[in-house]
């Protein structure tokens, strides 16, 4: 657009760098103002300091694992997929209910569908530590299935027909499927915050004065760390992986290449949906509750981490993932917990208007 | 591409095929074209309808159908129009610029604050007052309801071209991330609003309440011998819808003459190809500015007079969830058809405030057995997103489409295609 703006070559020479100088003054100032309210804190109470840091990059992978699916389907087929987040809900809801009930449930209505899983309510019971771990295990597992089943079928029954319509079309798909999602939600578990018991071991790794790290806060960095080492080998290493690259490149060089196109972007949306599942089981777990409305705006945190990020760049997503969660922290740890969501959105738009190719994300003319 | 090569009908043959030339609508077309000036029956008549409403439809026979049965008592009936007056103005921004703006509700709300502002009690300190047609002289700034209605116009169209400037110039998706963005900070910042360096500016979330009403004070009431009233009362709901209405009618007179307008064919332009536009010297950001503050005005006026119908503003009330209904109002109806927008708004508000409700009556006093205890506030949420994918895959284009719109769509035009493979 940029090109398209300056109909005139002198007027685009002349214009670009006052803003361009403009925007790396203002950039620089807030960056450095923000370092050194930071180092303030650090010096003050490094052990608070710590803490905090802590917080922010256990929260922060959580965002990461979300905001991985926002930019795999982004990066392959352009689309903001707002379900997700509601997506990333239903998988918190399933986590809820095989710890709290035994069982893996199918929201049908009128019914739910019962599944009973072997592994029963004693689990949650006993002190077993095999057993927690085991539970642990099924939530993750069915979590993920359950999401990735639900991303897939969204996919097929929403997106796919919709694929050469204007952008408008699927987004406002998307946002349909957000508020039925959510709709299932509360028809499933109702509109109160659903808690569950906290099954991950308990205990400190360190401390050190103030500041502690738990085997709970360790988990949740134990479990995202090999997914995101997964991820990228199958991004990068395997021939799926090879044809989402390709595909998100140049779809119809892909389908003449002989790649199915239809399967790789279902691949695609299995792969988000999995890792919803995974961030899902992983909050409710870590955080041991989780309210139907929950998704949207932890959605939108996560869809800004993958935009910070450099939206369609895995890496980048999860870099954003952290420093959106180091912000919280910081934010709630050191000033005032009411203003997250102002700030939060404050630096989406900063980054949509200043960067709109995210810290990572190559700089493209259309971005701008 | 596919212009080039596939052969297309001469336009006189295509418009003979798809009009018929006998029967009433051949000659009513003949008619019409005869008289041009026939056409506007159908608006007049429409409101006259809208106008008489309180007369054949709150009471009277027809009252067992439309205020009982439809449940569009003269409350909803206000709430149907405050949204129908905000998808008009939402239809400025999405329907003819092509921007799709999905915090609207940012404006609804800083139009509801004005008034909290500039027509309560909240500054208790001061002690302004401007035609003021409140009973007693009460402490806080009080200028006239009509004054305020403007100034929230006016505040709005700032606060419109301080968001739009710097983000207007992004694509279509992220714009529409923007604009979600500042939707969800502006009410952020009205609840947490009630200490900014000990200063009370909105009252946090306990809220604005005890607003001031319109009214049109003592002299002119009496001139026009009590027709106007005083003071606005809160039981007597008429003069409000009327209120209401002639401000719709203004929203949409003014929508329809900016439509054709020099700036409507340039939005227009923008909306079917930026670059096209742009090479034409349409000046985009000017344009979309242009779109985007009067988009705004609109929500300003619907939250000032809806702020003070209700008589208590709270952030809450603000959600994302207006910003989507108000968006699925103006696709239901038709992006960029004003007659399309309204009937979209009527319908979507009326299911929103009772409709599903009564629908769920109706399924339940329906249903014989004991299982009929189906509340449908469950599932309105699930409603109207079912609504918005089922418009999006089989008419994406709105029920009540403007030619051209419907048009753009089946070329598959607007904005860049998500990808052309059909594989």
């Amino acid at each position: 657009l940029a090109t398209a703006e300056s109909a005139s070559p002198e007027l685009a020479t002349r214009r670009l760098p006052v803003s361009q100088i403009l925007l790396w003054v203002f950039g620089t100032l807030i960056l450095l103002a923000v370092g050194i309210w930071l180092l303030r804190h650090a010096i003050d109470s490094p052990d608070r300091f710590l803490e905090v840091t802590l917080i922010g990059v256990t929260n922060g992978s959580i965002y990461a694992l979300v905001a991985l699916g926002y930019t795999l389907v982004y990066g392959i087929i352009e689309l903001i997929n707002f379900a997700h987040g509601d997506n990333f809900m239903l998988g918190t809801f399933q986590t809820n209910s095989i710890v709290n009930d035994g069982s893996f449930q199918i929201p049908l209505y009128p019914t739910t569908l019962v599944l009973s899983i072997p592994l029963g309510a004693a689990a949650v019971a006993t002190d077993s530590g095999i057993h927690r771990a085991y539970t642990i295990a099924m939530c993750l597992l069915f979590s993920m299935l359950f999401c990735m089943v639900i991303n897939v079928t969204i996919e097929r029954i929403g997106y796919k027909p919709l694929r050469n319509q204007p952008r408008l079309v699927p987004l406002i798909t998307a946002i349909g499927f957000s508020f039925i999602l959510q709709d299932i939600g509360l028809v499933w578990k109702g509109a109160g915050p659903q808690p569950l018991p906290n099954i991950l071991p308990k205990g400190d790794i360190f401390t050190w004065r103030e500041a502690s790290y738990g085997w709970n806060d360790f988990i949740v960095i134990a479990v995202t760390i090999p997914l995101l080492i997964a991820l990228t080998y199958l991004v990068r290493q395997t021939r799926s992986g090879k044809a989402m690259r390709a595909t998100a490149q140049d779809m119809d060089a892909s389908a003449m290449m002989g790649i199915n196109v239809d399967r790789t972007i279902s691949f695609t949306f299995a792969l988000g949906g999995a890792l919803a599942g995974a961030a899902g089981a992983i909050y409710a777990l870590y955080v041991g509750t989780s309210k139907f409305d929950l998704g949207f705006r932890l959605g939108l945190f996560a869809f800004t981490a993958a935009v910070l990020g450099g939206i369609g760049n895995l890496t980048g997503a999860v870099l954003g993932g952290v420093i959106l969660g180091l912000i919280q922290a910081y934010n709630e740890g050191f000033a005032d917990a009411r203003w997250t969501t102002t700030i939060i959105f404050g630096v989406l738009i900063l980054i949509l208007v200043f960067r709109p190719s995210g810290l990572l994300g190559e700089q493209v003319p259309e971005g701008q | 591409v596919s212009n080039q090569v596939t052969p297309q009908a001469p336009p006189e043959e295509r418009q003979r095929r798809s009009l018929p030339t006998t029967g009433w609508r051949a000659s009513w077309r003949k008619f019409s074209r005869a008289h041009p000036r026939a056409k506007l029956i159908f608006p007049a008549l429409a409101v006259l309808l809208a106008f008489t409403y309180p007369w054949w439809g709150l009471e009277g026979p027809l009252s067992a159908i439309f205020n009982d049965g439809l449940g569009i008592d003269s409350d909803t009936l206000f709430n149907i129009s405050v949204y129908v007056m905000l998808a008009l103005g939402l239809n400025v921004v999405v329907g003819y610029a092509g921007l799709l703006d999905l915090g609207y509700v940012a404006f609804f709300a800083l139009g509801a604050y004005t008034l909290g502002w500039f027509g309560s009690g909240l500054f208790e300190t001061r002690d302004i007052h401007f035609l003021d047609t409140s009973a007693a002289r009460l402490p806080g700034i009080h200028l006239s309801f009509w004054v305020v209605v403007i100034l929230a116009g006016v505040i709005c169209a700032i606060a419109g071209i301080i968001i739009g400037w710097p983000t207007l110039r992004l694509r279509g998706d992220y714009l529409a991330i923007v604009t979600l963005g500042f939707g969800e900070i502006i009410p952020d910042v009205f609840r947490n609003g009630d200490d900014i360096h000990g200063f009370n500016l909105t009252n946090g979330v306990r809220g604005v309440t005890q607003m001031d009403r319109p009214g049109f004070g003592e002299s002119l009431s009496s001139a026009t011998g009590g027709v106007l009233p005083v003071r606005y009362d809160s039981l007597e709901l008429r003069p409000w819808y009327y209120t209401i209405l002639v401000m719709m009618l203004i929203t949409i007179f003014v929508n329809l003459r900016l439509r054709d307008s020099k700036m409507g064919r340039a939005w227009i332009a923008v909306r079917e190809d930026e670059i096209a536009a742009s090479a034409m010297g349409v000046p985009l950001m000017r344009t979309k500015l242009w779109a985007y503050a009067i988009g705004a005005i609109f929500g300003g006026f619907a939250g000032a007079i809806y702020g003070s119908f209700i008589n208590g503003i709270f952030p809450t009330s603000f959600s994302f969830q207006i910003s989507v209904i108000v968006l699925v109002m103006v696709i239901v109806g038709g992006m960029g058809n004003i007659w399309g927008v309204i009937a979209g708004a009527t319908l979507i508000s009326w299911l929103n405030f009772t409709g599903l409700d009564k629908i769920g009556d109706w399924i339940n006093s329906g249903i014989p057995g004991s299982s009929n205890d189906i509340t449908i506030a469950k599932y309105k949420i699930g409603v109207f997103g079912a609504l918005l994918v089922v418009m999006m895959l089989f008419r994406p284009e709105g029920l009540i489409p403007s030619a051209r719109r419907k048009a753009e769509f089946a070329e598959g035009e607007g904005q860049a295609t998500l990808y052309d493979a059909t594989a």
